[in-house]
């Protein structure tokens, strides 16, 4: 049954990955998404998903590969520095073709850095990370509720179009707490036919691989998997508005940032300043054309991308607003979490 | 058939009609075919899902007609892993050279063994990186030449050559282990029946069972196959010792 609890962003992504029907998880602890893998030890014997504590990032995401490979719905969760780590895996699985559901809770890098709250993980996200040209989808959630709700979406777009789908969330959405609705469990009734399960009388046997030793075969290898990239971009942007229709002020933001730059808009509105929210949900596919669309409208002045970061997702603005308006940006790093007053601030700024 | 003529030996049906692409006289293709008979013999083709790993055996599934998953160099521990805790009633094995499970996959390699991963290894010691073209690997003897230690291994500075099957054996999880040849028919045969037995003991779920195979690889060895087999009992055998390093049921009779 759906019911309304209050719940730590970390454990309400667990608990929805048991009810969208995970059958297996394999992760590392790391500091600030151990709680993904506490709270699945302690549900663990009221379900019969299996669960390891890896011996490192690169073993989960391997034992993803095999078990999503042998037609099991997977996820894996972990944090900025065990996410480089696991880039051998997901570059793997984008080319064998094996639906899974990764989490990176990002923290404040590069290196070790430290273990607040950070999006500075976007390129790696949305760019590819690992080696050879792929793609996964990647949602953006921003509060302990889409937490929930992208992981049932992440598992249904992941068996889609047979390919890793990332939630890309930050220390914060992980760790803190709010009212959430969390759906009724699922019955997942698993059909991959492509799955290593064992070769029957009735079926060529199966093979999963990312190996295409002739350059024609990996080009065409590589050609489907850019199809299928079209599609997905055709299919499944998904963005959210908040008092665009008349901005002339569009401050972009995904994840946490979002939802400080929702207090700005509110606040510049109070003061006669006409600001919009502009908020991508899916960071790949990037809604590209909408903010295209956005920048060719007259009374649009400038758009400004605010990050927890030195500036990564500005690029995609940039990319979509073409130069038809100046494209400004804001950001802290290393963990900070910006302040609605240094926001707005650094917009006025802009304005002149 | 011919008349007059008696089928006396066929390959089985479980290998496909691709030829294989190993050098004349590597025992990856004795290896290979034991195990396609196995499979044929036990009757479990539709039960079974291996993994291939990166070296020289990176094709097998061009060979072997059943399931299988190609694995990231180094972790096919991991992917068997993932294969055999959602799929526990299929028969799941890693096939995976030196260089692959004993350098770059250690880890994985070990930790399975430790958790007792139900699941059978099959590990080709021919002490050298074959498929990159015969660099230093884990398990190339004291003084070996090869492109990566030109003048001979020098353990001072690379260390000894790993002996996986004695590590593997010191497991408490894992039910079997032995170090196996094929350079005579007879050691061939016993190399059937130690696979045979890992593959036996895991449908009985006792454990991780890990046969390794002191291979040769004439290619990079720069010898001809029948010097391979020379240099493996001269040298070989002395450092890695052809014998059984665990079985858990002779440990229980003992006991």
């Amino acid at each position: 049954m759906a019911e309304v609890k209050l719940m730590k962003g970390n454990e309400a992504l667990a608990e929805a990955a048991i009810r969208a029907g995970m059958q297996a998880y394999f992760g590392y602890p790391i500091t600030p998404q151990s709680e993904v893998i506490e709270y699945l030890a302690v549900q663990e014997p009221k379900h019969d998903y299996v669960l390891i504590q890896a011996e490192s990032e690169l073993a989960a995401v391997n034992m993803l590969y095999g078990s999503g490979g042998a037609g099991a719905r997977v996820m894996t969760t972990t944090s900025s520095p065990g996410f480089t780590l696991m880039q051998e895996g997901v570059s793997y699985m984008a080319c064998a073709e094996i639906p899974c559901v990764l989490v990176n809770v990002v923290r404040g890098g590069p290196g070790l850095g430290t273990i607040q709250p950070s999006q500075g993980d976007y390129f790696q996200a949305v760019k590819g990370g690992g080696h050879g040209d792929y793609h996964v989808i990647v949602l953006g959630p921003n509060s302990v509720q889409e937490m929930v709700d992208h992981i049932f979406l992440a598992f249904e777009l992941a068996d889609k179009y047979l390919t890793p789908v990332m939630l890309l969330a930050d220390g914060a959405t992980g760790q803190m707490m709010e009212k959430v609705m969390m759906p009724q469990p699922i019955e997942y009734k698993p059909d991959k036919p492509w799955a290593t399960t064992g070769k029957t009388a009735d079926r060529e046997r199966n093979i999963l691989t990312s190996l295409y030793i002739q350059p024609e075969d990996m080009e065409q290898r590589n050609l489907k998997l850019q199809a299928k990239y079209k599609k997905i971009l055709a299919n499944e942007i998904r963005y959210e508005e908040y008092m665009t229709e008349d901005a002339e002020f569009i401050i972009v933001a995904f994840g946490l940032s979002s939802r400080i730059v929702k207090n700005v808009v509110l606040q510049g509105r109070k003061d006669g300043l006409k600001l919009g929210l502009f908020r991508p949900i899916t960071l790949w596919p990037y809604p590209w054309d909408k903010i295209g669309k956005l920048a060719a409208e007259d009374r649009v002045k400038f758009f400004m991308s605010v990050e927890m970061n030195a500036g990564q997702m500005v690029e995609d603005v940039r990319l979509a607003v073409c130069g038809k308006k100046p494209v400004h940006f804001f950001g802290r790093m290393g963990g900070i979490v910006p302040t609605p007053e240094e926001t707005y601030l650094a917009i006025k700024e802009k304005m002149g | 058939m011919k008349e007059g003529y008696e089928l006396i030996y066929k390959k089985p049906a479980t290998l496909t009609e691709r030829r294989f692409s190993y050098c004349p006289g590597c025992f990856h293709s004795t290896i290979h075919k034991f195990m396609m008979e196995i499979v044929e013999e036990m009757g479990i083709q539709d039960k079974t899902v291996g993994v291939c790993p990166v070296g020289c055996s990176v094709f097998a599934y061009h060979y072997l007609d059943i399931d299988m998953q190609e694995a990231a160099h180094g972790r096919a521990a991991a992917v068997a892993t993932g294969i055999k805790r959602v799929l526990p009633d299929r028969i799941v094995f890693s096939y995976q050279g030196d260089g692959d499970l004993a350098a770059i996959g250690t880890a994985e390699t070990l930790h399975a063994c430790n958790r007792g991963e139900n699941f059978t290894f099959i590990f080709i010691n021919n002490g050298i990186y074959g498929m990159t073209g015969g660099q230093m690997a884990p398990t190339t003897l004291d003084g070996q030449i090869t492109s990566t230690s030109p003048y001979g291994r020098n353990v001072d500075t690379a260390g000894m050559p790993l002996k996986m099957a004695e590590i593997i054996s010191t497991f408490d999880k894992v039910a079997y282990v032995e170090r196996v040849s094929c350079n005579t028919p007879a050691n061939a045969r016993k190399a059937k029946r130690a696979i045979r037995k890992a593959i036996e003991y895991q449908m009985e779920g006792l454990g991780t069972t890990f046969i390794e195979v002191a291979s040769n690889c004439p290619s990079n060895w720069k010898l001809t196959p029948e010097e391979s087999l020379k240099w493996l009992e001269d040298r070989v055998f002395p450092y890695y010792p052809l014998r059984v390093f665990k079985d858990i049921k002779k440990l229980k009779k003992e006991e």
